[in-house]
């Protein structure tokens, strides 16, 4: 029984993973930057919701709300102004830029929540799931996480494949100029992905804090950059991979810590990536482009 | 009055001027070929006028609106389309969702459809090919992609860049016959080429960029028959 506990645990974190690991493959795929930053905005998102619901006693849903529109315009800012004005400069530029923005927000937490560790209240109160005579113990925040991630996907893909904002998003991916001349606006798609990937990481964060209820201006960190091994394992740039991605990341860290090692897990989790990446460099979904000329 | 007209335009690459204060028209119904060697501006001034690249001065009018800074994105919508060199298909969708993009700022949905429809009697080959991802074309059928694409917006002048480049002779002879129906159905089209000898066989005018610069323009049949054209383009 312990295994299948453990598997669930895995999954529910990998969910997590996922949800992060979504913001950080689609900008990938459109700005095609790594947004280090991301894992801070999650951060944010928790403060928000801690501030709103502990000390001003919102309803959890309100605060929840709150932190996804605080994050999403928080996103929208950071490409704005730190990202949008290095559109033609050297990736490398992009990438310092992205972990100057990363210990910007870092250091505004800091400043402004103070560096001593708050006590999150988790804000999924349902009873645990009980199965088998008891034997198998599943709490509600594992459940709540695995079908907001199941939802998140699903919504997300057929976002993609049904709209028109979807489509613009297909294309700019592929050829910013090509999808110019289009017709679409390709400042307002890249900043309308910054704006998903921002608000999913509020959502993220939440489901990460009522996991593990300690709240630091550090914790983006880890999440982001485990999220983002998440999204280069699954072959970044794509939706799907993301979400494998993150559930493996998560089954595996969990798994490594429960048979192998505590200490070790996140140094499992790496050789894992590694070891991916060396038999199939562009990730499990991620395909090499094939272009005639 | 002209449909596209382009007044003292200069571009600037950093600091240095690929286009030289050029002017030249294009009006109603007329195929007008921009021709020249590698490096002398055709591309660079095709981008310009659809807001790829920004003009550092001059003007370009479209239909006697100055659009020269009007981001490129709204461009299409006021009815004038570019293929790009190197034709630019969204190498991972497929065929159909290429064409579909082409119609992207259009609303209406059956006109939509009937489009599509133009653009598969034109390119029956697109038809056939509808569900395949169009990295998976020939270089010719990703050029007829490109052109259809450009099609799909419904415009009322269309700017082509390098269409032959590449290709085989046989596309290279469809290309052109593409070009003189789309013309024929009352588009107009400002093409650049580096093939001359085509350019000129179904242009109306020409004009001849040299490093930035227009150095000479006029009727198509005259300009192939000028002595320094023909030695210099045309290979004769």
């Amino acid at each position: 029984m312990s295994f299948i506990a453990y598997l669930i645990n895995g999954i529910s974190l990998g969910s997590v993973y996922a949800i992060i690991a979504l913001g950080y493959t689609m900008v990938y795929g459109i700005a095609k930057m790594l947004n280090f930053a991301h894992g801070d905005v999650i951060m944010i998102g928790c403060y928000v919701v801690f501030t709103t619901m502990s000390g001003l006693q919102f309803n959890p849903l309100l605060s929840v709300l709150i932190s996804v529109v605080v994050c999403t315009v928080l996103g929208i800012t950071i490409e704005k102004v730190a990202y949008k004005p290095l559109r033609k400069a050297s990736p490398l530029a992009v990438l310092i830029t992205a972990i100057g923005v990363s210990y910007l927000l870092q250091n505004a937490a800091l400043l402004v929540f103070g560096a001593d560790t708050k006590s999150f209240s988790s804000i999924i109160t349902l009873p645990a799931l009980k199965l088998a005579d008891g034997k198998l113990v599943i709490s509600s925040v594992a459940v709540v996480t695995v079908v907001t991630c199941l939802i998140i996907m699903t919504g997300l893909m057929l976002f993609i494949k049904k709209t028109k904002a979807g489509r613009a998003m297909l294309a700019v991916s592929e050829d910013k100029d090509a999808a110019q001349l289009m017709g679409i606006n390709v400042n307002g798609t890249i900043s309308l992905t910054f704006a998903i990937g921002s608000g999913l990481a509020a959502i993220a964060g939440v489901l990460l804090c009522s996991a593990y209820p300690t709240l630091t201006p550090y914790i983006g960190s880890m999440p982001g950059i485990k999220a983002f091994t998440a999204a280069v394992f699954g072959g970044i740039g794509s939706v799907p991979g993301a979400f494998i991605g993150g559930i493996l990341l998560g089954i595996i860290e969990v798994l490594g810590r429960a048979y192998i090692s505590s200490q070790l897990s996140d140094a499992i989790v790496f050789a894992v990536l590694i070891i991916v990446l060396l038999v199939k460099p562009t990730g499990i979904l991620g395909k090499p482009i094939h272009e005639k000329v | 009055m002209a449909m596209l007209e382009i007044k003292d335009l200069e571009v600037y690459y950093g600091i240095i001027q690929a286009i030289k204060g050029i002017s030249f028209e294009v009006k109603e119904g007329e195929v007008i070929a921009l021709i020249g060697a590698n490096g002398a501006g055709k591309t660079t001034t095709l981008q310009t006028i659809t807001g790829m690249l920004p003009a550092k001065a001059g003007n370009i009018l479209f239909e006697g609106q100055d659009i020269t800074k009007i981001p490129g994105h709204k461009i299409v919508s006021m009815g004038m389309a570019h293929v790009p060199e190197g034709r630019r298909v969204f190498a991972q969708l497929s065929v159909y969702e290429n064409l579909k993009l082409g119609a992207y700022t259009r609303k209406d949905k059956e006109e939509i459809a009937e489009s599509l429809q133009r653009v598969y009697q034109s390119f029956p080959r697109l038809e056939e090919r509808k569900k395949q991802a169009a990295g998976t074309l020939s270089g010719g059928e990703q050029q007829m992609l490109a052109m259809g694409r450009a099609l799909m917006s419904k415009p009322r002048i269309i700017l082509m860049d390098e269409p032959s480049m590449g290709l085989s002779p046989i596309f290279v002879e469809e290309i052109f016959n593409i070009i003189k129906e789309i013309s024929a159905s009352g588009t107009t089209v400002l093409l650049v080429e580096q093939n001359a000898k085509k350019a000129l066989s179904i242009a109306d005018r020409a004009y001849v960029l040299e490093t930035g610069n227009i150095v000479l323009s006029g009727d198509a049949k005259e300009l192939m028959n000028n002595e320094s054209i023909k030695k210099a383009y045309l290979g004769e």
